[in-house]
C-alpha cells in the first residue's frame, strides 16, 4: 500500500493548516420537549444532546443518598457513517458514555439534588472523527440550558500527529491514517483537564505540545459555547409577543 | 421566594392603586430590571457575599447557572432561567394526588421528590379510619393547593392544608412553567397576574412550583399570556406588551363576535 500524504505544502487534505479547526456550529435549546438541549458540530461531525431531570432514580438500588447520579447514553445514528451502524448498546458506546460521565462529574453540583438521577442522551448525527469531543460539547450546552448547577462549561477538542506533525481537530482520513489521536476535555475556570485519552505513540515533548494545542482549541470552543447560550436569549425580540395581532 | 408569597397575598390591595402610581411602579421595576445582566456558568458576578445560584471560587463569586445576575444589600445572586423546582418550607404549591396510603396522601408537586400530606394536616374533623375511606376527601388525580410545612435534609416533604389559601381546585386547567419564572408571572405586588385576571376574567392560582391553575371562559387567552411571559421572562418592558396582547385579543374577539352576529342578521334578511 502506498503511503497517503496527509500534509502537502503545510496544508492538510481539507485545506486546513495544522493549527486550524474545522468550522464550528453551536446551538442551545433546540429541542422543545427536553429539559435542556444542545447541538454542536465540527465540520461534518455533529452531535445533538438532550438532558432530563433531576428525576427519581430508576432502578432504585442505584440511588445515592447524598448526591444525584448521572446517566449518560451515547449512541450513533444508523446513518452517521459510510457503513450502517447497528443501533443500540455497543462496547464503544458504553466506553464513550463512561468517559463523558467522568468528564462532567467534577463540574456539576450533584450534591444539590440527593436521591435523583440526571439523564443525558447524546446522539451522533454524522460522524467524521472526534465524535466524543462533539458529544461533550453538546452535552455541556444541554446541561447549562437545562439549568443544572455547574461550575463551568466543559469544552473539548482533539489533537493528533499526522505525517510527523502535530495537528488540531483530526478529521476523516487523518483519523484512519494518522499516528496519534488525543481527545481532550478542558475545564477552563480551574485550568483542569477532565478527559484525556490517547492511542498511538509519541515523545514526551510532542505530547506536551499537543496537549497545549488542544487546550488552546478548547478555549476557542468555550467562547463559541458561551455565544450559543447567550444568543438563545439575546436574539429574542419582544415585539414578537404581539406580532401575530 | 418567601417574598413572592407575600407579594401574592398582597395582590388584593392593588385594586385601590391609581393609574399614575401603577405606571410609576412599573417604570421603577423595569429600571431595576434593566441593570440585570445575563450570566453563564463559570462567569464572575462580583465580590462580596454569595447568594443563591452562585458559588465562591478563589474569593470571586461565580454563577453556576444560566440566569440573570442581581444584587441586594451586597449579596450577589443569580435568578436561573431554567431548572426544576427545589422545595422550600413555606412555599405554596399546586399538586396532584398520586397515591393514597393508610392515613396520608402522596402528592406529585412536579419536583424530583414526591410530597406527603397527612390526614390530620388536611382535615379538621375527627376521621374514623375504620369506617371512612380517604377518597372521600381527596381522590386519585385531584388537584390541591397546599403549603410545604417541612423539608428534611433527605428531602422528605410534608404538606399542610392549614392555611386559608389552601384548598382543592375543581375544574379549570393546569399550565406548567419554569419555577424560577413564577415571580415574573406574579409581577411586582401581583401586577402581572392581576392584569391577566382583569383582562380575561379568569380565576388564577399560582404555585411556587411552577404549576398554574386557570379557570374561566377565556382560559386559553390567559394561558397564552402566561406562556408568553415565561418565554420572554428575561426581557425588559414585558408588562406593557402583555397588556397590549390581552387588550387586542379581547377587543378582536368582541369585534369578530359582533361581525358574526351582524352577518347572521344579514343572512336572515
Amino acid at each position: 500500500m502506498n503511503e497517503l500524504k496527509l500534509i502537502v505544502d503545510g496544508k492538510r487534505l481539507d485545506g486546513r493548516r495544522p493549527e486550524d479547526m474545522r468550522p464550528i456550529v453551536a446551538r442551545a435549546g433546540i429541542l422543545k420537549k427536553a429539559g435542556g438541549s444542545g447541538y454542536f458540530s465540527f465540520g461534518s461531525t455533529s452531535a445533538i444532546a438532550g438532558v432530563y431531570g433531576p428525576n427519581p432514580v430508576y432502578p432504585r438500588f442505584k440511588e445515592e443518598q447524598e448526591k444525584a447520579i448521572l446517566r449518560v447514553i451515547y449512541s450513533m445514528a444508523p446513518f452517521s457513517t459510510t457503513t450502517r451502524v447497528r443501533p443500540g448498546i455497543s462496547r464503544r458506546g458504553t466506553e464513550i458514555s463512561l468517559v463523558i460521565k467522568k468528564a462532567f462529574e467534577s463540574v456539576l453540583f450533584l450534591e444539590e439534588f440527593p436521591k435523583t438521577m440526571i439523564e443525558i442522551y447524546v446522539e451522533i448525527l454524522e460522524a467524521n472523527a472526534s465524535t466524543r469531543c462533539a458529544a461533550i460539547n453538546a452535552v455541556s450546552l444541554a446541561l447549562a440550558d437545562a439549568g443544572i448547577p455547574m461550575r463551568d462549561l466543559i469544552a473539548s477538542c482533539s489533537v493528533g500527529k499526522i505525517d510527523g506533525q502535530i495537528a488540531i481537530d483530526i478529521a476523516g482520513k487523518e483519523d484512519e491514517n494518522g499516528e496519534v489521536d488525543i481527545p481532550v476535555a478542558y475545564y477552563p475556570r480551574k485550568d483542569f483537564v477532565t478527559l484525556l485519552q490517547m492511542d498511538g505513540i509519541m515523545s514526551k515533548e510532542d505530547f506536551k505540545k499537543a496537549v497545549a494545542m488542544a487546550i488552546d482549541g478548547c478555549k476557542k470552543i468555550h467562547a463559541e459555547q458561551k455565544n450559543a447560550l447567550r444568543s438563545k436569549y439575546t436574539e429574542m425580540d419582544l415585539n414578537d409577543v404581539t406580532a401575530g395581532l | 421566594m418567601e417574598e413572592n408569597v407575600k407579594e401574592e397575598m398582597r395582590e388584593v390591595k392593588t385594586h385601590v392603586e391609581t393609574e399614575e402610581d401603577k405606571i410609576k411602579r412599573i417604570k421603577e421595576y423595569e429600571e431595576h430590571a434593566r441593570t440585570r445582566r445575563l450570566v453563564l456558568p463559570g462567569e464572575e458576578v462580583g465580590t462580596g457575599r454569595a447568594g443563591s445560584g452562585t458559588y465562591i471560587d478563589r474569593g470571586k463569586i461565580v454563577s453556576k447557572v444560566v440566569g440573570l445576575a442581581d444584587s441586594k444589600n451586597g449579596v450577589h445572586f443569580v435568578i436561573p432561567l431554567n431548572g426544576v423546582y427545589n422545595p422550600k418550607k413555606g412555599d405554596g404549591v399546586i399538586g396532584v394526588i398520586t397515591d393514597i396510603n393508610i392515613s396520608r396522601w402522596t402528592v406529585d408537586i412536579s419536583s424530583p421528590y414526591p410530597a406527603s400530606l397527612s390526614l390530620s394536616e388536611a382535615v379538621e374533623e375527627y376521621v374514623d379510619l375504620t369506617k371512612n375511606d380517604l377518597t372521600k376527601y381527596f381522590n386519585y388525580g385531584d388537584i390541591i393547593f397546599a403549603k410545604i410545612s417541612s423539608v428534611t435534609k433527605s428531602k422528605k416533604i410534608d404538606l399542610s392544608m392549614r392555611d386559608k389559601r389552601c384548598r382543592k381546585l375543581y375544574g379549570g386547567r393546569i399550565v406548567k412553567i419554569t419555577p424560577s419564572k413564577v415571580p415574573r408571572v406574579i409581577g411586582k405586588n401581583g401586577s402581572m397576574v392581576e392584569l391577566i385576571k382583569k383582562k380575561t376574567g379568569c380565576q388564577i392560582v399560582i404555585g411556587q412550583n411552577g404549576l398554574i391553575w386557570v379557570r374561566g371562559d377565556k382560559k386559553e387567552l390567559a394561558i397564552e399570556a402566561i406562556l408568553k411571559i415565561e418565554e420572554y421572562a428575561h426581557a425588559v418592558g414585558l408588562t406593557n406588551k402583555i397588556e397590549e396582547l390581552l387588550s387586542t385579543e379581547t377587543k378582536e374577539k368582541i369585534e369578530s363576535f359582533e361581525n358574526k352576529t351582524e352577518n347572521v342578521k344579514f343572512a336572515g334578511e
